[in-house]
């Protein structure tokens, strides 16, 4: 395999790792006007993603860098010509941050529930941003033969890439319901685990439109495979859930999304950013990779920072395995 | 305003701004690792007190350092594309490796301390927050490679038009690095340094009658930050020395700068201040108080050397890098026009000034509170922590005016060209900029400031908050122990 096309596999890997994970995170916030009834169910709510939604984050932030160091090309047109949807992502990817953090720190109903404001915008805007930039990359912009953006600011926002949006959000919002299913206890956990029930069959709806979609605009014959499985994911997942099998419906949500993951990054190969206007302006792996020495430099990089990730990161949802509940939450503490 | 400009505000605004949190989150990390790995291995309950404290704040400030740092690792392709294009190769490559090497071990291991305590055992703890602040070095590590090699491009070669990479070695070793990185994380110490004792001075002095059973918490904490600021400040002048010889062989046009030294002197002084414009094209209405063959030293260790001024190196330039931009109508305003080889003087110049002079006083601060506090004293003088409070400003001012400096003096290039380097490994800042509308560019700037002003005032209340409530205010009453384990509460929750 060339070290070109084993990057891009690295960059799918990365979008996945970010999808899976901080999908259910961002859930859990899309979710707290519904299922956080009052400050304590609240606080439950986000110490089940307290310790690692901002190793989470990460996995963003490494998918973006890691394509500017091996398809600075790819990097460049992604997000200058989606400039307004980034924006909008980081802006609201900032709020979020802070509010995890700024929370809890000052003990007043109207403090705490500004920062609940901004956790629950800054839980729905990303993954409808993340999901539209990733339908963009998909379906392409209107280039010229620089690689830059021709037309509107507005490009990238059109119906399909739309679509796509509300597909990140939709599974983010289930996966987050399952996996509060799997990380609460009692009357918190039996709500939780019928919201998932509730919203599966429509929330998933735009993600199989937007696979069908791309599958048939510029799939191949085997990702036809990966998307069946993924429909059948979602089935088993349902099952799952009715069956009162959190762990497994959480897992099937995991397959789910890499199946999807793999589908929309196969039906892509080999080109990073079609160009919708004169196809001889398609951005694709050859013409934006960096050179073999600097793919070389950071596939040594990856071959031992990967693992070490995956080790640790691992290891803290492992420190964290309980499940927690409204008698788990100490009293509010501060100054 | 052209996108040009705007993108360069915002880049500005938004590291500048970047860079509060940053030195504070990197120094006081390593002190609180340090405070912690004296709780374990004395036990004694004052090391405790100060690691929550000092960790407390920590924390406050680290979760700004994060979310401002998510608009550092987009905004080259947002606002820079080309720039993005050209240096790609060589640039992704250390940006790469701080997401995967730093980044993943701060956030993760961040929530492993956070919420880790009384869960884990306590070496592993500790292990957590040394691996977390150990971390942010590293990050520091790869992003100052990545600035060091627009500062002196090295480890490349010219392929196709673009400098293409051929020893990441060279990048990562780069001697324009191996400088600014000491220099910068003692920058980090000096801001910490000066934040512990100025908030300590604060609470030493406010109970300094009578019984406070947190008195060893702030005396401690007083000498520790005393000492770090002064050895800070000493690494920094030598490494700051360094440096200084190396931009005088790197970038002349940015030594020149800093001094506003308009004629070649040999031997070359060393203005103190000035009165009048630096920016002075002719340099006749500008008053100096220089000291004799003192720049001569700074640039080259002996009392004789020929310090280039700006008028030559202008010259110099010209022949080198042609005098007018490309007609290119993607450089807007500046197709076809003059090319100004000359950063804004005044920027330079009190730049550096101002980096030196606000890095003096915070070291001096730091030493008057060493001997204000010395054999268990305690300044009963009002102005003891009014003037310590203010001091915690002045490394935030020190570290902002050498960043400014040294980015606002490489103008016009976005990657200066490097003497004894690849010719053709060099670019101009205005030809690195992506082909935005303004509007989209505003629309980010006003989006980013806002949002940047309403979470710093966030932040300094709650900044001020946590300070004024000491160590009761991080320390909750134990818990019930007599619930079951399964039972029992979270040590800490959000």
């Amino acid at each position: 395999m060339d070290l070109e096309t084993l990057w891009f596999i690295i960059i799918a890997v990365f979008w996945l790792g970010y999808l899976f994970l901080e999908g259910f995170d961002f859930g859990v916030g899309m979710l707290l006007p519904v299922l956080g009834r009052g400050n304590t169910e609240r606080r439950v709510m986000i110490n089940t993603i307290g310790p690692v939604w901002d190793g989470n984050e990460v996995w963003l932030i490494v998918a973006v860098g890691a394509t500017f160091a091996a398809f600075p090309g790819w990097y460049a047109t992604l997000l200058s010509g989606a400039y307004l949807p980034v924006l909008v992502v980081l802006l609201a990817l900032i709020g979020r941050g802070v509010a995890f953090e700024y929370r809890g720190k000052v003990d007043s109903d109207r403090w705490r529930r500004t920062w609940d404001r901004v956790i629950v915008l800054g839980s729905w805007l990303p993954p409808l941003g993340v999901g539209l930039l990733l339908a963009t990359t998909m379906l392409g912009l209107p280039l010229d033969a620089n690689g830059d953006r021709l037309g509107s600011p507005f490009e990238a926002v059109r119906w399909d890439t739309l679509l796509g949006a509300l597909a990140f959000a939709g599974f983010s919002l289930v996966h987050g319901a399952a996996f509060l299913t799997l990380k609460t206890e009692g009357e918190f956990r039996a709500h939780a685990r019928a919201v998932a029930l509730k919203v599966l069959p429509f929330a998933l709806l735009p993600m199989f439109a937007f696979l069908v979609l791309v599958q048939l605009r510029e799939g191949a014959l085997w990702t036809v495979i990966t998307l069946a499985v993924a429909v059948l994911s979602a089935i088993v997942a349902w099952t799952r859930l009715a069956a009162d099998r959190d762990g497994q419906a959480f897992a099937a949500l995991g397959v789910l999304i890499a199946t999807a993951a793999i589908t929309l990054f196969g039906a892509l190969y080999p080109d990073v950013l079609p160009s919708t206007g004169d196809p001889a302006n398609t951005l694709t792996i050859d013409g934006t990779a960096s050179s073999p020495y600097t793919l070389q430099v950071i596939t040594w990089v990856g071959a031992f920072g990967a693992p070490a990730v995956l080790v640790y990161q691992g290891w803290t949802y492992w420190v964290f395995r309980k499940r927690i509940g409204t008698r788990h939450i100490p009293p509010v503490h501060t100054p | 305003m052209e996108v040009l400009e705007l993108a360069r505000w915002q880049f500005g605004i938004t590291t500048v701004y970047h860079f509060l949190m940053v030195p504070l989150t990197i120094g006081l990390s390593l002190l609180v690792a340090g405070m912690q790995t004296a709780w374990v291995r004395t036990g004694d309950v004052r090391y405790l007190k100060m690691t929550k404290f000092w960790g407390k704040l920590l924390l406050v400030n680290f979760a700004m350092g994060v979310v401002t740092g998510i608009v550092q690792e987009f905004q080259f392709g947002m606002n820079w594309s080309e720039y993005s294009r050209f240096v790609g190769d060589v640039f992704g490559a250390p940006l790469a490796m701080e997401g995967l090497v730093a980044f993943f071990v701060e956030s993760t291991f961040l929530g492993l301390w956070i919420f880790g305590w009384d869960r884990l055992p306590k070496k592993v703890h500790l292990a957590c927050v040394w691996a977390f602040s150990l971390a942010t070095v590293a990050s520091a590590y790869f992003i100052l490679a990545a600035n060091s090699w627009m500062q002196h491009p090295v480890g490349v070669e010219f392929v196709d038009g673009k400098p293409t990479m051929n020893s990441i070695w060279a990048v990562l070793t780069n001697n324009t690095a191996l400088a600014a990185i000491p220099h910068t994380v003692a920058g980090t110490f000096s801001v910490a340094a000066a934040f512990v004792v100025g908030v300590a001075a604060w609470h030493l002095w406010r109970k300094r009658s009578g019984d406070d059973e947190h008195r060893a918490v702030w005396r401690s904490s007083i000498r520790l930050g005393g000492w770090v600021g002064v050895v800070a400040f000493a690494v920094l002048a030598i490494t700051g020395d360094v440096q200084g010889k190396l931009m005088f062989e790197q970038q002349p046009m940015k030594m020149a700068s800093a001094e506003a030294l308009c004629h070649t002197e040999a031997p070359a002084s060393f203005s103190i201040m000035a009165i009048g414009d630096v920016a002075d094209a002719e340099c006749e209405d500008v008053k100096t108080f220089t000291v004799p063959a003192l720049l001569s030293f700074l640039a080259h260790n002996d009392f004789t050397t020929e310090v280039k001024g700006v008028e030559d190196l202008v010259t110099e330039y010209e022949a080198r890098y042609g005098t007018h931009y490309p007609d290119d109508p993607r450089l807007g305003e500046l197709a076809g026009q003059p090319i100004d080889y000359v950063p804004s003087l005044p920027v330079t110049y009190w730049g550096f000034r101002a980096m030196i002079g606000f890095g003096a006083i915070s070291a001096g601060l730091g030493v008057l509170a060493l001997w204000l506090t010395r054999k268990g004293r305690i300044p009963a003088s009002p102005w003891f922590p009014r003037l310590m409070l203010l001091g915690i400003v002045t490394p935030f001012v020190a570290n902002s005016a050498g960043w400014i400096f040294t980015e606002m003096g490489r103008q016009p290039f976005v990657v200066v060209p490097n003497p004894t380097g690849v010719d053709g490994v060099w670019m101009f800042t205005a030809t690195a900029v992506s082909n935005l509308s303004t509007g989209e560019v505003w629309t980010s700037l006003i989006g980013l400031t806002t949002i940047y002003l309403a979470l710093g005032v966030v932040e300094v209340f709650l900044l001020r908050k946590y300070v004024r409530g000491g160590v009761d205010g991080v320390m909750p009453p134990p818990a019930d122990p007599t619930h079951e384990d399964d039972d029992k509460a979270l040590s800490f929750a959000y």
